[in-house]
C-alpha cells in the first residue's frame, strides 16, 4: 500500500534544501491549508449532490438532472446563486454577533475536518490527544448556533437556539462516551495509532459486544450532534420555519448549510476511523490472497468509501423517520443513551482487562 | 315531528311552530331563546349545533340555528330575530354549545348582531377597521367607506364582551387577549405548517403552549356575499373553491339542495357517478392528509408516497372532468358529461394500487416508535367536546362520536352500499390518523361496488331534464353531505323572485373546517409547540374552507 509519507518527506527535504526552515514550514502550512480548503469545498458539493440523489431515490423521485449531465452542474449553479445573494441584516439584530456566528460554525467543522485520517501517511493534524482534540473543537459549533439564534433577535430563532443548546450539550456526552469506549479498547488517542491498531481487524468486529453497542450509540448521538435526521429540532422547519438560521441570507446562510453537510462527512469519517478502521483496508485473517487484493485499493479511497457508506446510513435514517419532540429527545439521551453508554464503558474496560476481545 | 313539537312547546310555551318544511321550525323570541337552548340540549339531547345562519329578513335581523340530536338524528331549526336594526342584540348560546363561540363571531362580522354574554365579541374574518357589515341588505358598498387599505392591520389585542346584569342592563366590558408579559409568537400567516394563510398567535411558556388565538380571514373571499349576486348555476363554482380537497362533495351538496328545492329527480346513473367521484375525492383527500401529517412531523418520504397514489386519482378526474383541482363536474340535475370510456378500468386500477400501498404506508409510518410517541395520547378530544364543538368527520369519529352522514342521514345512493363507519374511542392524534387510514379502505370498498353497479347500469342518462332558467319557490332549505373533513351544509333561502335570472336571497355554506379550527385552542393547550403542529395536521383543516 502506498504511503503518502514518502511524498511529504520528499517535499519537506526539497523545501528545506532550498530555503530556511521557517520559510519551508510556512510554505508547507499554506500548501496543506489550500489542499484542505479545496477538499472541504469539493466534498461539501459532492455531499449536496449525494444527498439529493439518495433522497430522491428513497422518495421515488428522479432528483436533479437538468443542469449538466445527470444534474452534476446543479450544485455549481446553486453555489453561484447563493454567492450573489444580498446579505440582509435586520435592524434589531446584534450586528457583530450575527455576522460572527456562521464563521464560528465553519471554523469548528474545519478544525475537525483536518483531523480525519485521509490515508496512509496523510494525517494533517496528528498528535497524541487526537481524538480528544476532535471532541473539543467540534463543540465550538454549538457556540455559533447559539449566537446565531440569540443575535437574530427573533422569537423563532431563539427557540431554535435554545433547543440546539440543550440538544448538542446533551448528546455530546453520549458521543464522547462512545468515543472513549473505543479509546479504551485501543489504548491510544492518537489518530494514526488508532488506525494502525485496526490492521488485523476493525474495532467494530474486534471489540466484542461493547464495540457494537458503542457503534449504535455513536450513530444515534452523531445524528443528534449534527441536527439531522429525527433530531433536526433546532431547525425544525415545520415548527420554527428554519430555526436558528431563519434570519440569515446569502452566503451566511450558505455557511450554515455548508457546515451541516461537512459535519455529516465528519461524523461519518469519525465513525469510519473509530469503528471501520479509518483508511485501513478490509483484512480477513487467514485469507492472504484476499488481503493482498484489498491492499491494492488506495487508502484514501478506502477512507472515502467508508465515510460515504456511513453517510448513506445517516441519510437513510433521516429520510425515513419522523422528528422527535424536545422532551422525547432529552429523555432518550438522559434516560437511555447516557446510562447505557456509561455501563458500556465499564463493560469495555472489563473486556479489555480480561482480554476477551478478538 | 308532532311529538317533538309537543315536547318543545312544553319547554317553551311561547314558541311558535311551523311543520311545513323539511325540518321542524321553531320561532322564539330572544328573551326565551337562551333558556330554550339549554333545555333543548339538556332535556331533549339536541347536543349538536349543526349550523348558525345569520339572515337579514329586511324587517328583522336574526339567526337560524340548525340543531341535531346525535342519538336519534332528528334535526330542528330555531329562528331567533330582532327588529332593532340600529343595535341588534341577541343572547349568546356559546355557553350551551361551544361551537357557537366562533359561529356567532361570524354572524357578528357579517350582520353586526351583538351577542350578549359572548366571551369574545371580535370580528372573525374582516379587518378591525372595516366599516359596516357586508351581508346586511342595507350595506353600503361604496369604496370611500372601505378603500383598499395598504397599511398593516394592527394586532387585535383587545377584546370585549357585552354583559347583562340582573336588571337586564347590557354593558360593554373590555378585556385583553394576551397579558403584557406573555411570550407570544406568530405561527403564520406564512408558515410551512399552517397549510395555507392562517395565523395563530400562540402564547408560550418555554416550549409549552398556553393559549392559541386564531386570526383568520387572510383568504376570505366573501363567497356568501358573491353568491347573492349570481344566478343559481353560477353559484355552483364556489363550493368547490372552498375545501378544494372535497370539491366534488361540496358541489354535490349544493346541487342536491337546489334539486331538493326544485323537486328535480336525478337519474340513477348520474347519482352513481356523483357518488363515485365523491369517494375518489375522499381517497385523494385522505392521502393528502396522510402526506401532510407525516411531513409535519418531519417524515418527508411518506409525503411523497401519498402523493404518488393521488396522481392516479387526479388522472381519473383529468380524463373524465377535464380538470384536476376544480373539476366543475356536478351540475343541477346530474353531471355535465358522461364518464370517460376508461373510467371503470382506471378506478379499479387505482383501488388495487392504493390498497396494496396502504400496507406500505403503515410499514413506513404507523408503527414507527417516534410517530407513535408523537401522536398517541396527544391532543385528546372527548366525545362530549366533539359534540359541543360540532366537530364532524374523521376528527369526531376518532373521538367516538358516530356522525357519518352517509350512514346517519343517507343521501345520494349510500344506503345501497355495504360499508362500515369507522369509529375509534381514543380521540387523540393517533386515532384521527388511523380513522383516515381505515376510511380509505372503506372508500375502496364502496368504489368497487360502485364499479360493478355502473357496469350493470344501462343507458347513458347522466343528467335530468332541467329548466333553462333555474327558479326556486319561496322558502328555505338545508342540505348536508359527508365531505372529506366532516359535514358540509348548504343553506339556501329564496324569496321566489319571478325575474328570469333568480338570485338566492341568502346562501350559507356550513364549512366543516370552520368548526375544526375551533378546537385548536382546546386540544393544543398545555402541549408542546411541536404538538401544536401535529395536532393541527391531524385535525386536517383546509384554510379556504374556514375563510370562505
Amino acid at each position: 500500500m502506498f504511503d503518502f509519507k514518502v511524498v511529504a518527506d520528499w517535499l519537506n527535504e526539497l523545501l528545506n534544501g532550498l530555503m530556511p526552515s521557517w520559510l519551508a514550514t510556512s510554505i508547507e502550512c499554506v500548501i496543506v491549508a489550500v489542499f484542505l480548503l479545496a477538499a472541504y469545498s469539493l466534498i461539501a458539493m459532492a455531499y449536496i449532490m449525494y444527498e439529493r440523489w439518495v433522497c430522491a431515490w428513497i422518495q421515488c423521485r428522479i432528483g436533479p438532472r437538468r443542469v449538466g449531465p445527470w444534474g452534476l452542474l446543479q450544485v455549481f449553479a446553486d453555489v453561484l446563486k447563493i454567492l450573489q445573494k444580498e446579505l440582509i441584516t435586520l435592524w434589531s439584530t446584534d450586528k457583530f454577533l450575527h455576522k460572527l456566528a456562521p464563521y464560528l460554525v465553519l471554523i469548528a467543522s474545519m478544525l475537525t475536518f483536518a483531523c480525519l485520517p485521509w490515508g496512509k501517511g496523510m494525517q494533517f493534524i496528528d498528535f497524541n490527544i487526537g481524538v480528544f482534540f476532535i471532541i473539543a473543537v467540534s463543540s465550538i459549533g454549538v457556540l455559533g448556533i447559539l449566537l446565531a439564534g440569540w443575535s437574530s433577535n427573533s422569537k423563532y430563532t431563539l427557540i431554535g437556539a435554545m433547543r440546539s443548546g440543550a440538544q448538542m450539550v446533551s448528546y455530546e456526552l453520549s458521543c464522547g462516551l462512545a468515543v472513549l469506549t473505543v479509546v479504551c479498547l485501543a489504548g491510544t488517542m492518537n489518530v494514526t495509532e488508532l488506525v494502525e491498531a485496526q490492521a488485523d481487524g476493525w474495532f467494530l468486529f474486534k471489540g466484542h459486544v461493547p464495540a457494537f453497542i458503542a457503534f449504535i450509540i455513536y450513530i444515534i448521538a452523531a445524528n443528534a450532534e449534527n441536527n439531522r435526521g429525527p433530531f433536526d429540532l433546532p431547525e425544525a422547519e415545520h415548527e420554527l420555519t428554519a430555526g436558528y438560521h431563519t434570519e440569515y441570507s446569502g452566503i451566511h446562510f450558505g455557511f450554515f448549510y455548508l457546515a451541516e453537510y461537512l459535519n455529516l462527512f465528519i461524523v461519518s469519517g469519525i465513525a469510519a476511523l473509530l469503528f471501520l478502521g479509518g483508511w485501513m483496508p478490509l483484512h480477513v485473517p487467514g485469507l492472504e490472497g484476499f488481503n493482498a487484493v484489498m491492499d491494492y485499493i488506495p487508502s484514501t479511497l478506502w477512507f472515502l468509501g467508508k465515510a460515504f457508506f456511513m453517510t448513506f446510513i445517516f441519510m437513510w435514517i433521516r429520510w425515513s423517520f419522523p422528528r422527535v419532540r424536545i422532551d422525547q429527545m432529552l429523555a432518550l439521551e438522559w434516560r437511555y443513551l447516557m446510562p447505557i453508554g456509561l455501563f458500556n464503558l465499564v463493560l469495555m474496560a472489563v473486556v479489555v482487562a480480561f482480554g476477551w476481545h478478538f | 315531528m308532532a311529538e317533538l313539537k309537543d315536547k318543545i312547546s312544553a319547554l317553551c310555551p311561547q314558541a311558535q311552530f311551523d311543520t311545513e318544511g323539511e325540518f321542524l321550525l321553531v320561532t322564539v323570541d330572544d328573551a326565551q331563546w337562551h333558556a330554550l337552548a339549554k333545555a333543548l340540549k339538556e332535556q331533549l339531547h339536541f347536543d349538536f349545533l349543526t349550523a348558525v345562519v345569520g339572515v337579514d329578513w329586511k324587517e328583522s335581523l336574526g339567526c337560524v340555528y340548525y340543531i341535531t340530536n346525535t342519538e336519534s338524528q332528528e334535526i330542528i331549526h330555531v329562528k331567533v330575530a330582532t327588529t332593532d336594526r340600529e343595535n341588534p342584540r341577541l343572547h349568546s348560546v356559546s355557553d350551551v354549545w361551544d361551537v357557537a363561540n366562533y359561529q356567532e363571531r361570524e354572524v357578528y362580522d357579517f350582520y353586526g348582531i351583538v351577542f350578549i354574554n359572548h366571551p369574545d365579541m371580535r370580528r372573525f374574518f374582516l379587518r378591525n377597521d372595516w366599516v359596516g357589515h357586508p351581508l346586511r341588505k342595507d350595506y353600503d358598498e361604496s369604496e370611500e367607506l372601505n378603500p383598499l387599505r395598504l397599511d398593516d392591520e394592527m394586532n387585535e389585542d383587545y377584546t370585549c364582551k357585552w354583559v347583562e346584569d340582573e336588571n337586564g342592563e347590557v354593558k360593554k366590558v373590555e378585556g385583553k387577549v394576551f397579558e403584557d408579559d406573555e411570550y407570544v409568537i406568530n405561527v403564520g400567516p406564512q408558515h410551512p405548517s399552517t397549510h395555507g394563510v392562517m395565523r395563530y398567535r400562540v402564547s408560550l411558556d418555554g416550549e409549552m403552549v398556553k393559549k392559541v388565538d386564531v386570526v383568520s380571514g387572510y383568504i376570505h373571499r366573501g363567497i356568501e356575499k358573491l353568491c347573492e349576486g349570481l344566478a343559481y348555476p353560477s353559484t355552483l363554482l364556489y363550493p368547490e373553491r372552498m375545501d378544494y380537497m372535497s370539491a366534488h362533495m361540496n358541489r354535490h351538496c349544493l346541487c342536491l339542495c337546489i334539486e331538493k328545492a326544485m323537486g328535480i329527480e336525478v337519474p340513477y346513473r348520474a347519482e352513481l357517478i356523483r357518488l363515485m367521484m365523491d369517494e375518489l375525492m375522499r381517497l385523494s383527500s385522505h392521502l393528502l392528509s396522510y402526506g401532510c401529517l407525516t411531513m409535519d412531523q418531519g417524515a418527508t418520504t411518506a409525503f411523497f408516497y401519498g402523493f404518488r397514489e393521488r396522481e392516479l386519482i387526479y388522472d381519473i378526474f383529468d380524463k373524465t372532468c377535464g380538470g384536476r383541482m376544480s373539476m366543475s363536474y356536478n351540475t343541477i340535475g346530474g353531471v355535465v358529461a358522461d364518464v370517460h370510456e376508461d373510467f371503470i378500468k382506471d378506478v379499479r386500477h387505482a383501488c388495487d394500487t392504493i390498497e396494496k400501498n396502504l400496507k406500505e404506508y403503515h410499514k413506513l409510518f404507523t408503527g414507527n416508535v417516534i410517530a407513535v410517541g408523537r401522536m398517541k395520547g396527544v391532543g385528546i378530544l372527548t366525545k362530549e367536546q366533539a359534540a359541543s364543538y360540532a366537530i364532524s368527520g374523521p376528527s369526531a369519529r376518532a373521538a367516538g362520536l358516530s356522525c357519518d352522514l352517509r350512514k346517519k342521514q343517507p343521501y345520494s345512493l349510500y344506503n345501497e352500499f355495504d360499508f362500515d363507519e369507522v369509529v375509534r374511542e381514543e380521540g387523540d392524534s393517533m386515532a384521527r390518523y388511523m380513522v383516515r387510514m381505515d376510511e380509505m379502505v372503506e372508500s375502496i370498498k364502496i368504489l368497487r361496488q360502485a364499479c360493478d353497479k355502473l357496469e350493470a347500469c344501462e343507458g347513458n342518462e347522466y343528467c335530468a331534464k332541467v329548466p333553462k332558467l333555474i327558479k326556486l319557490p319561496a322558502g328555505h332549505w338545508y342540505q348536508q353531505v359527508e365531505a372529506s373533513r366532516g359535514a358540509f351544509g348548504v343553506y339556501i333561502e329564496s324569496d321566489g323572485d319571478p325575474k328570469p335570472f333568480q338570485k338566492p336571497y341568502r346562501m350559507h355554506f356550513q364549512a366543516p373546517c370552520f368548526n375544526l379550527v375551533g378546537i385548536v385552542d382546546l386540544t393544543c393547550r398545555d402541549n408542546m409547540i411541536a404538538d401544536l403542529i401535529t395536532i393541527t395536521a391531524s385535525i386536517d383543516y383546509v384554510i379556504p374552507d374556514i375563510d370562505r
